[in-house]
């Protein structure tokens, strides 16, 4: 990180020395809470690498997630096929669907708010397919075998095993998206994004093949958060379209960037970090005062949760449109200006 | 002959843009197009750069027919544009314009001598190379605009209205960089708003009016011809 200063540097060297550390200080709800933060830490930053990088808004992204759950998850319950291998198809399966997409977007020029329009449109697509089709469980749901000793131990090749190791699963994929998009954004691919991002027009004139290169920074997304999927399906262990696929988690997927700030590296990692232990300690909350019987105990706590989502939304809009990730950079001097792309 | 475009019609859905446009550009050359607004030279360059596609016509570049090649490709073979409006990318570095300018396959051998050139031409983006684009005066946008254009070693390079919105003196530092570009063995088209001076600076030159070439000659037959200068100059 040549552009972190030395109090950038110690403030990243003690976040990641927490991370690596954090089974083992803390309970297993706040590990649970933290494999949330992490997850959508991940999903954020592949999110990120379409709006952030290459200036394509997708609120459909939980399609991705879905396909990479559905496939890998599939391939396990009915044919044994252990993650390690489902998640080639995982991936290449989101890969396609987001070749696709981006294949129907950018040959007829469907730009800006259509574009997530027709992303959003795919996601619903699947979505019913999915509660549709009877292999796959349906409406009923896909489940995962699982056994009592499978929770135990390492498996990594079955992702079987403590919830501890789910945890520096969804670290080290988090770790390997942060590496694969701070490598990219250096790289040609990273420098035409940006351009195309900030430019088509311009972009076009200086011989940048735009509808390659995004078509590059779909299927990339896509393929990324097909990963995802992989790590939902067993983490979880039962998969419901309308859980998996739902508008609402494409929207959560986008929170943690836009909070944290879309475009930089750390942002989507901040964004999650900041918004997932407030979403948990709104739950509970709400669920606390339920039981004391000052909320109705018929009121959704969910419900709470999209409240919480929407006014932060709005306020980062308001006040902070640049993400939350370089106002605390500049505030705390953890990075050298101007380069608050980091 | 560097660049022949014969007989270019090009459409925006039902609008014709260009009707049967045919314009000759030799080597190390400057071409004047003039006309008025919405005449179609900025139609003309972004068919001549593959940005647009003519649905009837040829476009041939040092023998090679480019006709419908894709924007990069065209780019490739040596055909720089200097996009209308100070097109520069805002979240960029200086640098960094500069870097997306050398990417192509043509640019990319000689990319760190074409840097030192531009910031010897201009000392201004030298001074200000890790500074965001977005963040420079009109003029030193239009500057960097030139000089990401140069970072892809065109021969042939398109000015399209390069001293639109400019303060006068930045104006004439414009066009002092192209009659040295020029000089330095580029050809050029060039789009321009300011008739009198596109035409003295010109070889050649061609009056686009409604999509069609009225008039062609010589820059200085245009600059005397009485036509040109009551409808374009004014006077």
């Amino acid at each position: 990180m040549s552009d972190l200063t030395a109090s950038g540097r110690a403030a990243l060297i003690a976040f990641a020395a927490l991370l690596l550390v954090l089974p083992w200080v803390v309970s297993s709800y706040v590990l649970s809470v933290a494999v949330i933060c992490l997850y959508l830490a991940y999903v954020g930053q592949a999110w990120n690498l379409m709006l952030g990088f290459a200036g394509l808004l997708s609120i459909g992204h939980a399609l991705f997630v879905g396909l990479g759950a559905y496939a890998s998850g599939y391939l396990f319950a009915k044919y044994d096929v252990p993650p390690a291998i489902g998640i080639v198809a995982a991936v290449a399966i989101a890969m396609l669907m987001g070749a696709v997409i981006g294949y129907l977007g950018f040959r007829f020029a469907i730009g800006g708010v259509y574009f997530a329009l027709l992303t959003i449109a795919f996601a619903e697509f699947v979505r019913i397919l999915l509660e549709h089709a009877k292999f796959l469980g349906g409406t009923q749901g896909l489940f995962l075998p699982v056994s009592q000793e499978s929770r135990r131990g390492v498996d990594l090749i079955n992702l079987r095993g403590w919830p501890e190791m789910y945890y520096y699963v969804i670290l080290a994929l988090c770790l390997g998206a942060f590496v694969l998009c701070r490598a990219l954004l250096e790289s040609r691919v990273g420098y035409y994004w940006r351009a195309i991002r900030d430019n088509p027009e311009a972009a076009a004139a200086v011989g940048v093949d735009i509808f390659r290169f995004r078509m590059y920074a779909v299927v990339l997304s896509a393929g990324m958060t097909g990963a995802a999927g992989v790590f939902r399906a067993f983490y979880d262990n039962l998969l419901f379209p309308d859980q998996v696929l739902n508008i609402e988690k494409s929207i959560e997927i986008t929170l943690a960037p836009i909070v944290g700030g879309v475009g930089t590296l750390f942002g989507p990692i901040f964004g999650a970090f900041v918004l997932t232990p407030l979403s948990e300690l709104l739950t509970d909350v709400v669920e606390g005062l339920k039981d004391l019987g000052i909320i109705a105990k018929n009121v959704k706590t969910d419900g709470a949760k999209l409240l919480f989502w929407g006014l932060a939304v709005v306020l980062i809009v308001l006040f902070k449109p640049t993400g939350l990730w370089p106002w605390v950079c500049r505030r705390l001097g953890l990075v050298k200006a101007p380069g608050a792309r980091s | 002959m560097i660049l022949a475009a014969e007989d270019i019609h090009l459409y925006y859905g039902d609008a014709q843009a260009l009707d049967g446009v045919s314009i000759e550009v030799r080597a190390k050359e400057i071409v004047a197009i003039v006309g008025a607004n919405g005449a179609g030279k900025s139609s003309l360059i972004r068919t001549i750069a593959g940005i647009e596609r003519p649905r009837q016509g040829r476009i041939r570049f040092k023998g090679t027919d480019i006709t419908g090649w894709p924007s990069h490709k065209v780019c490739d073979l040596g055909i720089g544009q200097v996009a209308e409006g100070r097109q520069i990318f805002p979240t960029l570095t200086v640098d960094e314009n500069l870097e997306v300018g050398a990417y192509l396959p043509r640019g990319r051998a000689a990319k760190a001598e074409a840097r030192e050139r531009v910031y010897a031409m201009f000392p201004r983006l030298a001074e200000r190379r890790s500074q965001y684009a977005g963040t420079m005066s009109g003029g030193e946008q239009q500057m960097l605009a030139i000089g990401r254009c140069l970072m892809g070693q065109p021969e042939l390079i398109m000015f399209d209205e390069p001293s639109l919105g400019l303060a006068p003196t930045i104006v004439q530092e414009v066009f002092r960089v192209i009659e040295r570009l020029n000089a330095d063995g580029a050809t050029i088209i060039l789009v321009e708003q300011n008739v009198a001076v596109s035409l003295a600076l010109a070889q050649h030159a061609y009056v686009l009016e409604n999509g069609r070439i009225t008039l062609k000659g010589t820059g200085k037959e245009l600059l005397a011809n009485d036509q040109v200068r009551q409808a374009y100059m004014g006077l």
